[in-house]
């Protein structure tokens, strides 16, 4: 049916690369998948990579904020990684700041800011 | 009934044209000759007589055509030449910065020219007075060229100064500015907004100075702004600093109650580097595992 999200682990943390367009139900898949993968292995970080996504809509933003939330819970800190300048435009005018989720540039940047951790705040509203 | 007056008048019309163009082939020279000086007259040598006398004589042929072939019809085929010529001498006029005025006498001081006399006939009269209605509405659409082509020079203008005012420098390895000049508005900003965070990703920077020296003033609506572009370059993982407050700016946004919330702000561009190259020597040095 809809497509699943891979979730794939390097070192103790699991890489999530979306590649499709955003479904809600995908969505709602890859939250499951992502927790249970966490609780699976232990990770201590998750690299959401949104550099293939170039549509959201705020159930798209609401989902990056509530899985990193999820993470949180289960001890694992999330960034957010590659984000295009129109996706961050829009995000803004539809008002989601995404307080509490880490960003970063690139996926590199987004793994070599959760090897150490509390070197810069979590962006805040 | 109406449509023998039409018939009626159009012989009538067909008669003053015919009686127009003989009284300006007749008089071809003198008449041109007394065009060209009411216009020079007024445009007192700020065009040449020789490339006035090209134009009007020009514009004088292509009208005594538009009268034979299609009576006062200034709108129909016989008068594209017409329209042509009255149309680029209007756009020339505009772009040289002439003003309306000196635009329009080309045309309506072809009125004077046949302007009657105590001797003249009662049909020549007459015939003035038409041929007075159609320079009117040639030299009202002689304005309307020279209108939108001023238009088409400001909205060209202010393309080019959106386009000037909002260079993305980079400052550093890993440090980008936008020395802000002149008013924000919502379009200026979204301007701003998508160049400063697609040079983000062109240039892999995470850290981003908003330098706001040239902003004369900044209330709600300008604050407003700049806040979208810092939360839009943070969620893509970059962090923003705005430089250059200046003491009275700082006032007043305070007396607004505008909120920066943990956004960095610096007094000078300077302070906004040091800061920036701060945040980023700590990045490199540990990623890098040198000082």
């Amino acid at each position: 049916m809809t497509e699943r999200v891979p979730v794939l682990k390097i070192g103790d943390v699991l890489l999530v690369s979306i590649q499709v367009d955003l479904e809600d139900q995908t969505v709602l898949d890859l939250q499951d998948d992502l927790a249970a993968r966490i609780v699976a292995t232990g990770a201590s970080g998750v690299v959401i990579d949104i550099t293939a996504v170039e549509i959201v809509d705020s159930f798209v933003g609401r989902m990056l904020a509530t899985t990193a939330a999820i993470s949180r819970m289960l001890d694992a800190e999330t960034v957010v990684v590659g984000m295009r300048p129109a996706v961050a435009i829009t995000l803004v005018e539809l008002g989601l700041s995404l307080g509490g989720v880490r960003t970063a540039l690139t996926l590199e940047k987004g793994l070599d800011m959760l090897a150490r951790p509390d070197s810069r705040p979590p962006a805040k509203p | 009934m109406t449509g023998m007056r039409e018939g009626v008048t159009s012989v009538a019309e067909q008669e003053i044209s015919t009686r127009l163009v003989e009284l300006l082939t007749q008089q071809r020279e003198s008449l041109g000759a007394a065009w060209l000086e009411n216009v020079s007259a007024t445009l007192r040598g700020r065009i040449s007589v020789a490339e006035l006398d090209r134009e009007l004589r020009e514009l004088y042929s292509a009208l005594v055509d538009g009268l034979r072939t299609g009576g006062f019809d200034w709108q129909g085929d016989s008068y594209a030449e017409v329209r042509a010529l009255l149309g680029e001498l209007s756009r020339n006029r505009a772009r040289q910065g002439f003003s309306p005025t000196e635009t329009a006498v080309s045309v309506l001081a072809g009125k004077e020219i046949l302007e009657p006399t105590t001797e003249t006939s009662a049909e020549d009269i007459h015939a003035y007075l038409r041929l007075s209605r159609l320079m009117d509405a040639l030299g009202l659409y002689t304005l309307e060229v020279y209108a939108k082509t001023r238009e088409e020079i400001i909205s060209a203008q202010s393309e080019q100064l959106m386009e000037l005012s909002t260079p993305v420098v980079k400052l550093w390895e890993g440090v980008v500015a936008v020395p802000l000049v002149g008013t924000l508005d919502s379009a200026r900003t979204q301007v701003v907004m998508e160049k400063l965070l697609q040079t983000l990703v062109d240039t892999g920077s995470d850290q981003a100075i908003i330098d706001i020296t040239g902003v004369p003033a900044v209330d709600t609506e300008v604050a407003q702004h700049l806040l979208k572009t810092v939360v839009a370059a943070r969620l893509m993982g970059a962090e923003c600093t705005i430089s250059g407050i200046r003491p009275q700016i700082a006032q007043t946004i305070v007396a607004l109650g505008i909120q920066f919330g943990d956004i960095v702000t610096k007094a000078t561009l300077a302070d906004a580097l040091k800061h920036a190259l701060r945040r980023n020597s700590v990045d490199l040095g540990r990623a890098g595992g040198a000082a």
